[in-house]
């Protein structure tokens, strides 16, 4: 070809024509239900899949470009932050803990996105939402990698880091994160994006990341800071998918309308459950306090949810149930979380403290119908009892909520001093939930949640000790051979901060780093 | 009325975004936090491309607000100049 054609810049919406419908083909030898087997069997009802519209028209090619960008400044911070030895300059070690809890319980669902939504992708027959879900899977295992990456420099000093993956599939109050993504997961393609595009991602996504990553640049992690926001770029793109989602699967048939808001229903009440250990981090693990659990739920569910639903009100969907419970809940959820895993830290992966008086007189100017009154008095009997040496660890294992799997510590809404259990039967069988919501979640679907693996159920049944443990030898100790079946060191990993390894440590270094010893 | 928001990081290359962003919009309200602005509107919020090459002095490609994007609320309408934020009520 000698023939010189000049070339015409493609328009944005030119070019994402050309780039993502354009690629598309109708096949001819296969029939559509045979290469998309998992559209038809949820109800949901499309009918033109070239409706959908990505409103920031982001193409493969323009989509290397970014996100190479975005790697090279995180890895030049991650760098750095090493470098420099940059964990000695958080506000205390007690700050460490949240990124333990973040790596257990946050980084694995990140790699379950990106499974899921390579899933979901492959189901949709249109190229548009193909492309958006291929886009957020590759995000998502950018983040799982980013994560393991800049924390794998904490587990170069400190405890609690060692084993995470593991610890996912086997600890308790790990299960809670990994049943909800689980869940999703094996629910049809729909209802996966649905859940985590929207539910997840649009509705309670802010709550999770923005405090989180505001909070570690306060208490100056900047290894925290770069890959949180890192991944955060990625979140407007996958807010976007969620909610052109709902918009397109309600504008495509008004049968759809049912279906979806009972999905709203449930995975919004899912997430905010999951939430529970994000509350308990901002409100008593966050040594320096960016904003309370409450005044988060206000800002981003309340203000900003107030306003999608109320947009989305012309579709027929309404506010989640679970809101007006929610709405109860914020005032007591972070203590009710945090004095739970007070009692149980002989068997969790970090360690836990009381918070000390400012940071009480903090909670307290946050929580003022609640704080004073319920939860300070049983602080400082537990302060007293660990001053006379009955410092209370709690080895009798709770009963768990069979959908969201938390132990039952909530409590009825209207009565904070009155712990809720609701019970269904089932086939013969009794199951325990932790709400009215749960049991509905399950009520709807109990041959889904009948096969739920409860840590406290399998550590019952004798199926979370080491091989060839005797449970019935003399002296049998089960929290012992629990705690050696996840790998969790006692004495180590566990238990209080006061005294732990972890404070010593850092106490130790950070002298290093500022005399000439 | 309803609140649409960005929130962008605090760092060199959003100054200029978020001067443009405000000029663009003189309801917006600017809530800075540690490391971030979050940047709230009424109903509505504007950013414009020419706003924020004439404080670039460069050519700026609105997809490059991603690299720094933290989070947005609303309804989204993108083209080569400007993208608009906005409820529907
Ligand atoms: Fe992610
Ligand atoms: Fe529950």
């Amino acid at each position: 070809m000698d023939m010189q054609v000049a070339k015409k810049k493609l328009g944005l919406k030119e070019k994402y024509q050309v780039m993502t419908r354009d690629l598309d083909w109708t096949p001819t030898y296969q029939k559509m239900e045979d290469i998309y087997p998992y559209v038809q069997y949820e109800g949901i009802k499309i009918h033109d899949w070239d409706r959908w519209e990505d409103p920031f028209r982001l193409t493969m090619d323009a989509y290397w470009k970014y996100q190479a960008e975005k790697e090279k400044k995180l890895y030049a911070i991650i760098d750095a932050y090493a470098q420099n030895n940059g964990h000695l300059n958080v506000t205390d070690a007690r700050y460490i803990n949240t990124v333990k809890l973040f790596l257990t319980g946050v980084s694995p669902l990140e790699y379950m996105a990106h499974r899921g939504f390579a899933h979901v992708g492959r189901a949709f027959p249109g190229p548009g939402p193909r492309v958006a879900c291929l886009m957020q899977s590759l995000d998502e295992m950018r983040h799982f990698q980013t994560q393991v990456h800049a924390i794998s420099n904490y587990n170069k000093y400190y405890n609690g880091f060692h084993d995470f993956r593991k610890w996912h599939d086997r600890v308790w109050y790990l299960s809670v994160p990994k049943s909800f993504f689980d869940d999703a997961i094996t629910a049809g393609p729909f209802e996966f994006i649905v859940a985590i595009g929207f539910s997840f991602e649009y509705v309670l996504t802010n709550l999770l990341f923005v405090p989180f990553v505001s909070g570690a640049a306060y208490n100056g992690d900047m290894g925290t800071m770069a890959y949180g926001f890192s991944a955060q770029s990625d979140e407007a793109r996958h807010m976007t998918l969620g909610l052109e989602v709902i918009k397109f699967i309600l504008e495509q048939d008004p049968a759809n309308l049912p279906i979806v808001q009972r999905w709203i229903d449930k995975w919004t009440w899912r997430g905010y459950r999951v939430l529970t250990l994000v509350a308990m981090m901002m409100d008593y693990m966050l040594p320096k306090r960016t904003m309370s659990w409450k005044e988060a739920w206000e800002i981003y569910f309340e203000e900003n949810g107030g306003a999608l639903f109320r947009d989305l009100a012309r579709y027929g969907i309404r506010m989640p149930k679970c809101a007006e419970t929610i709405a109860f809940e914020k005032d007591h959820l972070s203590h009710q979380a945090w004095c739970t895993f007070y009692n149980y830290t002989a068997a969790t992966a970090f360690h836990t403290w009381l918070p000390n008086e400012d940071e009480m007189q903090w909670l307290s100017a946050k929580y003022p119908d609640s704080f004073d009154k319920y939860y300070r008095p049983r602080f400082d009997f537990w302060r007293e009892q660990a001053a006379k040496g009955n410092r209370f660890y709690n080895t009798t294992l709770p009963m768990l909520c069979q959908t969201c799997q938390v132990p039952l510590f909530f409590t009825e809404p209207g009565d904070p001093t009155k712990i809720c259990y609701r019970e269904t039967d089932y086939k013969g069988m009794k199951y325990h939930f932790c709400s009215d919501h749960c049991k509905e979640i399950f009520e709807h679907e109990p041959e889904k949640y009948v096969q739920a693996w409860l840590p406290v159920h399998q550590i019952y049944q004798g199926n979370c000790f080491p091989e060839g443990t005797d449970p019935t030898a003399e002296g049998f100790d089960p929290l012992k051979a629990v705690l050696q079946w996840y790998n969790i060191i006692h004495g180590r990993d566990n238990l209080d901060f006061e005294g732990s390894e972890d404070q010593r440590n850092f106490a130790a270094w950070r002298a290093q780093a500022t005399r000439n010893v | 009325m309803s609140t649409v928001f960005i929130a962008l990081q605090t760092n060199e290359e959003t100054r200029p975004i978020i001067e443009a962003i405000v000029e663009d919009n003189p309801h917006a309200r600017v809530n800075e936090a540690p490391a971030m602005v979050k940047i709230d509107a009424d109903g509505r919020l504007v950013v414009k491309r020419s706003s924020i090459e004439e404080r670039l002095g460069r050519d700026f490609d609105l997809q490059e607000l991603h690299i720094n994007l933290i989070s947005l609320s609303g309804n989204i309408e993108e083209d080569e100049d400007q993208m608009i934020l906005a409820w529907k009520n």
